[in-house]
Parts: structure tokens; sequence; C-alpha cells
């Protein structure tokens, strides 16, 4: 039972606060001799496996470095495209450490914006008056829970599908942001929280959450 | 008040009187500072500006009341649920117009002013508890009603009662998508 991540967005749509919640996930570091088995291709700015899963390297797994350097999205540390360099035979045997990409915190301020502008098309689709906007999304690995006070702040809470109790969570870090960053008189209000009592708080009643297990708080 | 899990449930209460006696020094302080009685009573709106855009989200965080549907909900709502979750008092409401947006609290007991019968020769016009105005004024803009507040009657000047009238203003958000 997990709770990824809790993201905060403000008025605005713009994040305020991202917090990752789960354990990192292991990196894979093999070497490999001419020719790779594993079948790579770009994708956005990165490179990734496309087939042949095998060893915990996975499908979506993206090239994070060559021979102990971290690339630099699709090109090695010295410049050089990965693709060239691992079709050429020369630069063999290669260690390549491969692993889920992090988003970085410009994708994830572009998805909390996209989020917000969906959240309200969801309210507009309704065909009811007065609808709200997206509460859940669900997937096959996460459920996301959004929660939109009065004021407008958003609450997005990533957790996974059995997880229960999110609702009360969503409202505990309503009460925590109301406590510890709202009466700060150092934050501004709309701007990123960084006050290390909402930290703590909020990391806390994480914990609180997911000991409760698959049925919620009290069971 | 949200504690860390994990500490005792610690019952801190602060003194009354300390909260009172420190509005009672914010105001003298003020006068003080400002010569003009509108001065003070501007600065006094101002401060309880900052502290009501703040407030709101605990009142609703702690209260989880649902949105309300007309003004006459709403001042009802500050009148029997958020003047009694922070001062302890219930006003009563009624509504003194025919257009149905003006509003006023009447406030049989302050405990702001609990130390204070009467203001000095000088103040004449200063509104004590101004602050209270600015508070409902910034928390309501945070939930997308503009609103004027103000002391209609206050019994320091000597009127019988202290009123507090609020007027709501056109809704903000009317020129984006209608929300409801």
């Amino acid at each position: 039972m997990a709770i990824f991540s809790v993201y905060v967005v403000n008025k605005a749509g713009g994040l305020i606060y991202q917090l990752d919640h789960y354990a990192p996930r292991a990196d894979t570091e093999k070497t490999f001799s001419f020719p790779l088995d594993l079948v790579l291709r770009p994708h956005d700015e990165r490179v990734v496996v496309a087939f042949g899963q095998r060893d915990g390297i996975r499908v979506g797994h993206a090239v994070l470095a060559i021979n102990g350097a971290e690339v630099n999205g699709r090109f090695t540390a010295d410049g050089k495209d990965v693709m060239e360099f691992l079709a050429n035979p020369a630069n063999y045997p290669v260690s390549i450490r491969f692993g889920r990409h992090r988003l970085s915190s410009n994708e994830k301020l572009m998805l909390a914006s996209m989020f917000h502008s969906l959240f309200a098309i969801g309210s507009q689709l309704s065909p009811e008056v007065g609808s709200s906007g997206i509460e859940m999304l669900e997937t096959d690995t996460f459920k996301l829970h959004c929660f939109q006070t009065l004021t407008g702040i958003k609450f997005v809470v990533l957790a996974d599908p059995r997880q229960a109790g999110i609702d009360a969570l969503l409202r505990k870090i309503y009460e925590i942001y109301s406590d510890f960053a709202l009466k700060n008189p150092f934050y501004s209000l709309e701007m990123p929280i960084r006050c290390e009592l909402f930290d703590q708080n909020l990391k806390l009643a994480l914990e609180v959450a997911e000991k409760a297990g698959p049925f919620g708080p009290g069971s | 008040m949200s504690r860390p899990p994990g500490r005792k449930q610690e019952n801190h209460k602060i003194s009354r009187e300390l909260f009172v006696l420190t509005y009672g020094a914010l105001v003298a302080q003020l006068c003080k500072d400002y010569e003009k009685d509108e001065d003070v009573n501007t600065c006094l709106d101002r401060m309880g500006y900052g502290i009501g855009v703040r407030l709101i989200d605990d009142f609703l965080a702690r209260s989880a009341v649902k949105k309300c549907r007309s003004y006459s909900e709403t001042a009802d709502m500050i009148a029997q649920v958020a003047f009694k979750m922070y001062l302890g008092v219930t006003p009563s409401v009624s509504c003194s117009s025919a257009a149905g947006n003006e509003f006023s609290l009447i406030l049989d007991k302050n405990p702001l002013v609990d130390f204070v019968e009467e203001l000095p020769a000088e103040r004449a016009s200063l509104c004590y508890c101004n602050l209270l105005c600015g508070v409902i004024r910034g928390a309501l803009e945070m939930v997308h009603l503009a609103a004027e507040v103000t002391f209609l009657q206050d019994r320091l000047k000597g009127d019988a009662v202290t009123e507090i009238g609020i007027t709501f203003l056109r809704k903000a958000e009317d020129r984006k998508h209608k929300r409801n």
C-alpha cells in the first residue's frame, strides 16, 4: 500500500508544492557486449528501451548513464549521440545504467497546469449544473484523487489503487496546509510552499494513512 | 489545532485576556502612530484583510461546510459558525435591503471590547474593532464574494448595539465560465 505523490496546485494552476513519497526504484546497471540485445529508441528527450525486457531492465526504462557518466537527454556526457554511440562496435564493452526516468520539476509544473485545465473542462462537460471538477482519475497502476477547496486550491494525491482513506487524507492535508503554510506569516499566498513544518507534518500524515492499510484509518 | 501525531494531545489554550490585551495594545500603538482616526481604521482593516485571506482556509478545513448557495446562507454561516468558532459569540443576522445583498450582524457581546467602555474624546470616530471588518472582507474575497464590511453602530460610540453591515457586491466570477 503506498501513496506515491502529493501535488498542491494554486488558483491559477501553478504547482506550489510537490512531494514524491515512493521508494526510489532501483536502477539497473549492466555491462553489454556488441551487439546490444535490447531494442532502444529515442522518445521525447530520452533514449528508452522499446523491446527486449530482461534482468530488471523493463520496457520504458530510460538510459540514465553510460560507463558511469550520466547522459544528458539523448547525448552522452561528452556530447555524442547515444544511439550512434551504441551502434558503434568499437565502443563496446559498455556499461549502461537503466532506470525509470524521474519527472523533472519543469515537467511537473506543466503537468500540474494541464491537470488544472482538465479539471475545469471536467466540470463544464457535466450535464448537470454546478458539477465539481475531476475528483478521481484511475489507471491500472495508480489512482489520482483531487480535492478542490472553496478557495480554489487543489490537493492532488497519487496513490495505489487499493489504498483507502484518501478522502480523509486530502482533508487532513488541507488542515495541514491551513495550519503550517497559511499561518506562517512569512509565507505569501499562491507562492511555492517552502515551510519545513508543512513538509514534516505532511510526511507524518502520509505515513499514518499508509499504515492504515487498504481499509483506511480506524481499521 | 492540527498537531503532529505521536505527541500527546495537549489542551493548549491561550488566555482570552492575553488575546484581548494584545488587540488593545495593537490599537493603542496604531493610535500613537497615526494622528487621524481614518488612518487607524484603514490600517486595522488592512491587517484584518491579511488575516481573513488566511483564516478562511482554516475555517473551511475545520468546519467542512458545504458551499453557500445564497448571500443569506453566507451571512448565516458567518454569524452562526465562524463567529462561534473564533470568538465564541453568535451575532444575530438580519437582511436590511430588498435586493437581498445587505445584511447586518448584531453583536450583543463583543469579546474584543471586554476592557473598554468608551472611546477617548479625541478618538471619536475610531472603529475599535475594524480588524473584524477586514477579516470578513478578506475571507469573503477568497471565496469569490466581493463585499463591503463596515461598522454601522458601535456600543463604544454610544449606540445601543454593535452592528456590522455586510454589503455583497457583484460576484467576481461572473465574467468567466459560469460555475453554478
